[in-house]
């Protein structure tokens, strides 16, 4: 079981949710952020006054998948969220040890399956 | 003659009387002669012009809008719900001091420094100064140029707070208020336009609208109450640089300003007092060109520096415009308005620029009320004409009109009384405030904001507070909610 957690684009967040969509993986929280990377500070002006901004808005993307899942999440993320210039994000993958679900009360990880849905692929 | 007939008779002379009161008179010395029919001509001129003055009344008073969406447009979103409460607060005790007090001081007498009768003004009281010219007792001409006086003290004080905006302290309010519509406004009014000090400057000053009365006066405050008040937290860089503080809503703040602009047609166009020679008309016109070419200025000027098209800068410049013209509607031809007004929108822009690396004025008021008002009432020493200089009966022709420059010194010699009358008082009143009760409200709630810390609310609630604990998901349990409660609100209402 890992998490994988991703600081993207805005503009990258829905053709990877659509594409994992249809690889059969349908959870995942998202979360507005803000960061600093490597990308320079916007400067903004008030009525003359000046005002510098280094923290940009990103989404943060969470996911819990099977160790064997990895890959395929982290291949679609780094599939559509390159643009080649600085300010892409960057991908964690972390160790997770336990996972519920709050419905039944089961655990494990067959709870994390995949399920994979073409019609949704295509849509 | 029967009851029914002797009542329609009555009731057909008292509709009659209601319709035209001149055919009434008519009625009661038939044939009707040249002299009543011309006095009947009289009330109606004079009832018109007491329309326009009202008229012009809620149009100045609507201004009160165009002031609360300015300055809440240009505060952060903790500090709006305030602004409202501000604008109510003091617009109510300034109210009550310009009927108590203010109101006599202003126009109650021909003293040169103050007016001394219509203290707690009633009707029927006796009048003394520029009131008596709506009648030696207080009439209802009276009570009209009384209400339409007072919104211009209402406005003034309105500008004195741009200033203090999001750190002073609620209960400076009600106490400068008190003194500014009972005391410093009056006196100003006084001098200005009641036939006081500045009719004795030279062959009198011009200043139509109020370019120095009212918006010199309330900037000239807000720079007293600003010098003691100090920046708002943050505003200045550890290298001692201005920082931006960006307002939370460009949107409201527009607003403000076409309210404004929308209300100075009442503010200028009503000064005339009534509607003789369709004089209101030309004043509309002067105001209006004066207001565009404020933007004009503004937007190039800005444009020039930054190389933005800056929005507050653009409504700072409308204003800038409308100040400038207030002297100058009531004596320049339309010509000279877009000049006048498109100079008030460039000056706004460097002298917003100027101010802003020292004294922290988070709405500019210093700039398009205090500059741009002192410039608008220097203009009129230099682009007021001969023909309106005669009409009005004040002054002479300005410089363009070969009228040398004694006017423009006349000019320059109200703006230099205004200013030290005004800051003077004004500095001694907030000095007072500040060493008694305090003038600005302390870190935390500053931090806070004053909508959560004076108000105990926020403006923006679903902004401020997590949205499960303002629905209540989290609340402690209540009788709705505990199992087997038998007589709730809520079981109540599902078994009926």
């Amino acid at each position: 079981m890992k998490k994988v957690e991703a600081f993207i684009r805005h503009e990258a967040f829905e053709p990877i949710r659509l594409e994992l969509l249809g690889l059969g993986f349908p959870s995942l929280s998202i979360s507005e952020v803000k960061g600093s990377g490597r990308q320079k500070g916007i400067t903004e002006r008030y009525r003359g006054a000046e005002l510098t901004n280094y923290l940009r808005p990103k989404v943060k993307l969470e996911c819990v998948v099977a160790d064997k899942d990895v890959p395929t999440i982290v291949d679609t993320i780094l599939k559509h969220g390159r643009t080649g210039a600085v300010g892409d994000g960057k991908v964690f993958v972390l160790p997770c040890d336990e996972a519920y679900r709050v419905r039944t009360g089961e655990a494990g990880e067959e709870i994390l399956q995949a399920h994979p849905d073409p019609a949704a692929a295509s849509a | 003659m029967s009851r029914s007939t002797a009542a329609k008779a009555a009731m057909l002379v008292g509709l009659t009387a209601l319709i035209a009161p001149s055919a009434a008179f008519a009625q009661e010395e038939p044939p009707p002669t040249l002299d009543s029919l011309a006095s009947g001509l009289e009330t109606v001129v004079g009832e018109g012009n007491l329309t326009w003055i009202l008229v012009g009344t809620v149009l100045v008073f609507f201004m009160q809008a165009g002031f609360a969406f300015l300055e809440i447009g240009f505060s952060r979103g903790k500090n709006v719900g305030t602004g409202i409460a501000k604008i109510l607060v003091n617009f109510s005790f300034v109210a009550i001091a310009w009927w108590a007090v203010g109101f006599a001081i202003a126009f109650g007498g021909d003293g040169t420094i103050a007016g001394d009768k219509g203290f707690l003004f009633g009707f029927g009281d006796e009048m003394g100064g520029l009131a008596a010219s709506f009648g030696d007792t207080a009439t209802g001409g009276t009570a009209a140029f009384f209400i339409f006086q007072f919104m211009f003290a209402a406005v003034s004080l309105a500008i004195v707070w741009g200033t203090t905006l999001e750190r002073i302290k609620f209960a400076a309010y009600p106490i400068f208020a008190i003194v500014f519509g009972a005391l410093i406004y009056p006196l100003i009014a006084h001098w200005g336009f009641g036939g006081g000090l500045f009719a004795e400057i030279g062959d009198g000053v011009q200043d139509f609208a109020g370019s120095s009365v009212v918006h010199l006066t309330g900037a000239t405050a807000a720079l007293a109450a600003v010098l003691l008040l100090g920046p708002r937290k943050g505003k200045y860089g550890p290298d001692g640089k201005p920082r931006a503080i960006p307002g939370h809503n460009m949107a409201l703040f527009g607003l403000g300003v076409l309210i404004l602009w929308l209300g100075w047609f009442g503010f200028n166009g009503a000064s005339t007092l009534g509607t003789a020679d369709g004089r209101f008309a030309e004043v509309f016109v002067v105001t209006n060109l004066g207001a565009a070419a404020g933007v004009i200025g503004a937007m190039i000027a800005i444009y020039m520096t930054s190389k933005t098209l800056d929005v507050g800068m653009i409504g700072n410049g409308a204003i800038a415009g409308l100040v400038g013209i207030t002297a100058p509607s009531g004596y320049v031809e339309f010509w000279a308005a877009p000049i006048i007004g498109l100079v008030a929108g460039i000056l706004v822009v460097y002298s917003v620029l100027l101010i802003d690396k020292k004294i922290d004025d988070p709405v500019g008021a210093l700039s398009a009320h205090g500059v741009a008002g002192i410039w608008g009432t220097l203009a009129c020493g230099i682009f007021t004409s001969p023909r309106l200089a005669e009409y009005v009966g004040v002054g002479n022709e300005g410089l363009v009109y070969g009228g040398g420059i004694g006017q423009l010194g006349t000019q320059a010699a109200a703006v230099a009384l205004t200013f030290a009358a005004v800051f003077a008082l004004s500095y001694a009143t907030f000095l007072a405030i500040k060493l008694t009760i305090g003038l600005r409200v302390d870190d935390d709630a500053e931090e806070a904001g004053l909508d959560i810390s004076d108000h105990g609310m926020y403006g923006y609630p679903e902004q401020f507070i997590p949205a499960p604990e303002l629905v209540g998901y989290g609340a402690a349990p209540t009788a709705a909610t505990m199992a087997g409660s038998p007589a709730t609100a809520t079981s109540k209402e599902v078994t009926a």
